[in-house]
């Protein structure tokens, strides 16, 4: 049985100009330890559809059921990772990864140890008593991982976590991520613009585009795990690459690939505020 | 330790300049003698003040007292308003419409109106203090209140955290730097309400002895008086801000910048 299951779901705003259709018929079943990918260009509702999975925002026709429950709400044992990393000024980088137990009313004490073996994992051990403003881009994203991890929850939700990222600590990010997921098997959902890193990553890629935002196409990744960053130098590597690119360009997203890089650096330098 | 060095460098610099201004102040009535009712010289300002150093101290005491009683008052319940505001659409249509257009109300002229209702004891002075402040309590704290990064809210929602607990953990944290703005210019706005409400009726505080000094044309007492209040506004400002740094070290106004000597 899938673990996620989009049925049929549609989003439309009302606004000035007549309802904006965010979503339209979103069919989609992710499985149990799957590790799924929505890719698209901007305005094309992916970050939309990951915050209805994640219950934080109301669909307005069709149903999300997760682990076969129809979702009216946050669900249980789901983690999530934003584009920014939303960390609190006011608290060390420990009392940060702590958070999430905070509001599951879990004790301190019976998750202090996997927060400290978190963080070390990351790279981050030594680093538990400072406060996120002195720490990088980078780290900073790598304690908003382990946050969401603490609960050890069975759904990660991740919405273009690495979008705000210099290309280097992208791919550092990327690897530290698969790896992860190698160890876990959590059932994963990742909404992103960058086309290597969907392939990299992922089981399965979904394509989608904009007004109405729909789904294109969804293409199975048959790459060997675990996965090496020179992966993405093997021919195969770039005929899933090539193909997506098509695709987007078939579909007037990419006219090029010098647009879509120079969007995504403007993105980076924007310092991700845009969305 | 540059940091410290600096502020003790600040500190001097305005000591030094209060203390050119007095030496001039001096000079300036040596040379010109102007009547002493008009401006007395520093030095017989400070022979009033020595006078009779208890009245004075007791006039201040009393001030004090107003102001801060009404600044508490202030601030719990403007936090107690500005949380309804914000969590409540109904509030936020009453109670934050009904504030705005009561502020727009040169408040000082609702003094006698208080006077009336509550008599000349010490309870109209801190009713007008507290009126005065609440409204930079609200305002700011409201704004500090929403002006939370959506991200933030979400983050605690997908954990299924609790109205409450975003309150507790998220928001009112994130208010505190914006709420301590408030509260810097509420605490002197409660020291004018309290000179206001000694203005308008009593028989202690240094309102009323600015008056009655003034009522005998004994100024130097009144010059002693506005020191007083000028000590007492600064002292008060400082305090909150001491305390704003003690709570805050976090916030990016109050981090110590590596190798920046300020």
């Amino acid at each position: 049985m899938a673990y996620v299951s989009i049925d049929r779901v549609s989003k439309a705003y009302a606004s000035p100009r007549g309802p904006v259709h965010a979503l339209e018929d979103i069919v989609l079943d992710v499985n149990e330890a799957e590790f799924v990918s929505i890719l698209g260009p901007s305005g094309c509702g992916k970050s939309t559809l990951l915050k209805c999975v994640a219950g934080l925002e109301k669909v307005t026709g069709g149903s999300i059921s997760i682990h076969g429950e129809k979702l009216s709400g946050p669900p249980l044992e789901m983690g999530m990772v934003f584009q920014r990393d939303v960390l609190l000024d006011w608290r060390t980088i420990l009392d940060n990864v702590l958070l999430t137990a905070e509001f599951a009313h879990i004790r301190r004490s019976a998750v202090i140890d996997r927060a400290r073996a978190l963080l070390a994992r990351f790279g981050l051990a030594g680093y538990e008593g400072r406060h996120p403003w002195e720490l990088s881009g980078g780290m900073r994203q790598r304690v908003a991982i382990c946050r969401a991890l603490l609960t050890d929850p069975k759904l990660l939700l991740m919405d273009e976590p690495f979008g705000a990222l210099d290309a280097m600590t992208r791919d550092d990010l990327n690897l530290e991520l698969a790896r992860i997921w190698q160890e876990t098997r959590k059932t994963v959902v990742f909404v992103t613009h960058g086309i290597q890193e969907a392939v990299f990553l992922s089981d399965r890629v979904v394509m989608m585009d904009r007004n109405p935002g729909r789904i294109v196409e969804i293409i199975d990744i048959d790459l060997p795990r675990p996965r090496a960053l020179a992966l993405r130098e093997t021919p195969e590597f770039g005929r899933y690459v090539a193909h997506i690119r098509h695709l987007f360009a078939s579909l007037g997203v990419l006219k090029d690939d010098a647009p879509a890089e120079a969007e995504a650096i403007a993105r980076a330098a924007a310092g991700g505020h845009g969305r | 330790m540059n940091r410290l060095y600096s502020a003790l460098y600040e500190t001097a610099m305005v000591a030094a300049l209060l203390a050119g201004a007095l030496v001039l102040w001096q000079l300036g009535v040596a040379v010109f003698r102007p009547p002493a009712i008009i401006l007395p010289a520093p030095t017989d300002i400070w022979a009033e003040f020595i006078s009779s150093p208890g009245f004075f101290l007791r006039m201040a005491a009393f001030t004090l007292y107003t102001t801060l009683a009404g600044f508490a008052l202030a601030v719990v319940l403007g936090l107690v308003l500005a949380v309804g505001i914000v969590h409540s659409k109904f509030l936020e249509r009453t109670v934050y419409t009904l504030l705005v257009a009561l502020n727009s109300v040169p408040k000082v002229a609702l003094a006698p109106l208080f006077v009336i209702w509550m008599g000349t004891g010490i309870e109209p002075k801190i009713a007008i203090a507290l009126m005065l402040a609440l409204f930079s309590v609200v305002i700011d704290a409201v704004l500090g209140l929403r002006t939370v990064d959506p991200d933030m809210v979400n983050l605690a929602r997908a954990s299924r955290a609790s109205t409450f607990d975003i309150l507790r953990k998220i928001r009112l944290p994130n208010a505190l730097p914006s709420i301590f703005a408030g509260l810097k210019v509420a605490i002197s706005f409660a020291l004018v309400g309290a000179i206001v409400g000694e203005f308008v009726a009593g028989s202690e505080g240094l309102g009323f002895a600015i008056l009655t000094a003034q009522g005998q044309f004994d100024t130097p007492r009144v010059f002693v008086c506005l020191f007083l209040l000028g000590l007492l506004g600064t002292v008060l400002f400082y305090v909150v801000e001491a305390v704003e740094t003690l709570l805050l070290p976090w916030h990016v106004s109050k981090r110590a910048v590596p190798g920046s000597d300020h």
